[in-house]
């Protein structure tokens, strides 16, 4: 085992939303420039991983490191400043409605003061070029737009401020398989271009492999399975093997069942 | 004896939760008023929250007051006229209007239109991951979406209350000179010679603190709000109930505190 610290390492992270355990003892570790695909059914406790992570949902126990720092105890300031690194693109797109694109893309450049908000527009352009935006949608309201430009503009916020960490939630819902697979591409052309490591949630198995260098299954709140996202479809597990290619027999249900 | 049981554990549960409420309002109430001292501030944003609760409530806050102030003349005539006090409606209706009717009518307009409002705006933000959003564009929520919102709950309607006093006493006027024949000088002479000045500025203060609960209301429903569109409506709906029932029970502890010389 190598002795480089991960960027981002999570250990025994638990979450319980009144009887219901999400998270049980979750570990795993995501290397510096590498991405993570956590796969998982509906209500299996991605969403809150990502969520622990990034400081919106309080963990019951665990240990979460960034850069080898548990965020958990770290003094606020410092944990603040360490998930600052984290750029997220949120499911729906989570753009913010009363303000236009160009204000959604600049709106961390100007939160951290890094632009000035004479510049900001400029800066959002360009921002919206890098995801195949003209400048004409600039001036848009997000509403105005179909959803893959939503999801295009949600992109560029979350890459606008280059992030070193990037959390993608389920990132080609709700888009037409072709439009996915260009949001798959902008994905890894802005992370490979920034460096960046991230960790995607996903049930699209084809947008998994694209995106992923690592995979993981989260099932009952526990990591069942790790391995490399390129053996996702061909994986013996049969934990894997039943969600990759979508089964309705096998064991998810049996655990269901239980 | 289960049944009884079962009634008893019932209470105690609602009880419980409503206990859970007010402790979890008290400390929403505290972030946010710490929110309003902490930079960064957020100037455009308070304007634009000013000109939610204040300039765009104006219309429907200032025909309340003046149709309240008609009415109130009339009604007025009607009593007095019997024993003879004609005179005294003109205080009547000064007083009523400035250290009653003023702030409490234009606090439950402005809950029913701007509270409803930051309510649902919050509700479809917490709901869509917006506010979650803002977290991770190294913006705190309570300062950027509530802060604001409180700030210009506290400035707007006390400038309000001010238009709808001058529009209540116009209303009361209007009808005592042009349809009860009364003296105009006369009317406004006895209308300004009983007014004190506490008169107008506890309603002022009374306005301030309508203006918070409004905000309050509206961002702690709205900031809490969950289970999509069913769960915003829930959340507008409680917001306008609960600031129309604490603006009427403040209204009685404030007039105790104000006017129990």
């Amino acid at each position: 085992m190598s002795g480089a610290i991960p960027k981002i390492r999570v250990r025994g992270l638990k979450k319980a939303f009144g009887p219901k355990k999400v998270l049980d003892g979750v570990d795993l570790d995501v290397p510096a420039g590498t991405g993570m695909v956590v796969i998982g059914g509906s209500g299996s406790g991605k969403s809150v991983l990502i969520k622990s992570i990034l400081g919106l949902v309080t963990p019951d126990a665990g240990v979460i490191e960034i850069d080898g720092v548990d965020v958990l105890k770290a003094p606020r300031a410092q944990a603040r400043a360490l998930r600052a690194q984290i750029g997220m693109l949120f499911q729906n797109g989570a753009l913010f409605d009363s303000l236009p694109v160009w204000e959604n893309v600049a709106f961390g450049l100007l939160a951290e003061k890094k632009i000035r908000r004479g510049q900001a527009r400029d800066k959002a352009v360009a921002v919206l070029a890098q995801v195949g935006l003209a400048d004409s949608v600039a001036d848009l309201s997000p509403a105005e737009l179909s959803g893959g430009m939503q999801k295009r503009v949600a992109l560029a916020r979350a890459i606008a401020s280059e992030p070193a960490i990037m959390f993608f939630d389920e990132p080609t819902t709700g888009l037409d398989p072709i439009m996915g697979a260009v949001i798959d591409e902008l994905i890894v052309d802005c992370v490979k271009r920034l460096g960046s490591t991230s960790i995607a949630i996903t049930h699209d198995m084809a947008s998994a492999v694209r995106i992923g260098d690592s995979a993981g299954m989260l099932l009952d709140g526990k990591i069942v399975w790790q391995g490399p996202a390129a053996g996702l479809l061909s994986s013996d597990n049969p934990y894997v093997d039943q969600f990759t290619h979508g089964r309705a027999e096998g064991p998810i249900k049996m655990a269901l069942r239980r | 004896m289960n049944a009884v049981l079962n009634a008893i554990a019932h209470l105690g549960a609602v009880g419980l939760n409503a206990l859970g409420l007010v402790g979890e309002l008290a400390m929403f109430a505290g972030s946010g008023v710490l929110a309003v001292v902490r930079p960064p501030y957020y100037p455009r944003r308070i304007g634009l929250a000013l000109m939610e609760i204040g300039f765009f409530s104006l219309p429907v806050v200032s025909l309340t007051a003046l149709f309240t102030g008609m009415v109130l003349a009339l009604q007025s005539y009607t009593g007095f006229s019997r024993f003879n006090a004609e005179s005294a409606i003109a205080s009547v209706v000064v007083l009523s209007v400035t250290r009653e009717l003023g702030p409490v009518l234009a606090g439950l307009m402005v809950s029913g239109r701007a509270g409803a409002a930051m309510a649902a705006e919050l509700g479809t933000m917490r709901v869509t991951d917006q506010i979650d959003a803002l977290s991770t564009l190294s913006t705190e929520p309570m300062q950027y979406l509530v802060a604001p919102r409180l700030l210009a709950g506290i400035i707007a309607m006390p400038l309000l209350v001010c238009i709808a006093d001058i529009l209540g006493v116009m209303g009361g006027f209007l009808v005592a000179w042009l349809k009860l024949g009364f003296n105009p000088n006369t009317y406004l002479i006895n209308s300004f010679s009983n007014l004190r000045t506490d008169d107008v500025v506890s309603g002022l203060i009374k306005a301030a603190v309508f203006g918070f609960v409004i905000a309050l209301m509206g961002c702690f429903n709205g900031y809490r709000s969950k289970g999509g569109a069913q769960g915003v409506g829930a959340a507008t709906t409680s917001a306008v109930v609960s600031a129309s029932i604490l603006i009427l029970a403040l209204d009685y502890i404030l007039t105790q505190l104000l006017f129990s010389k």
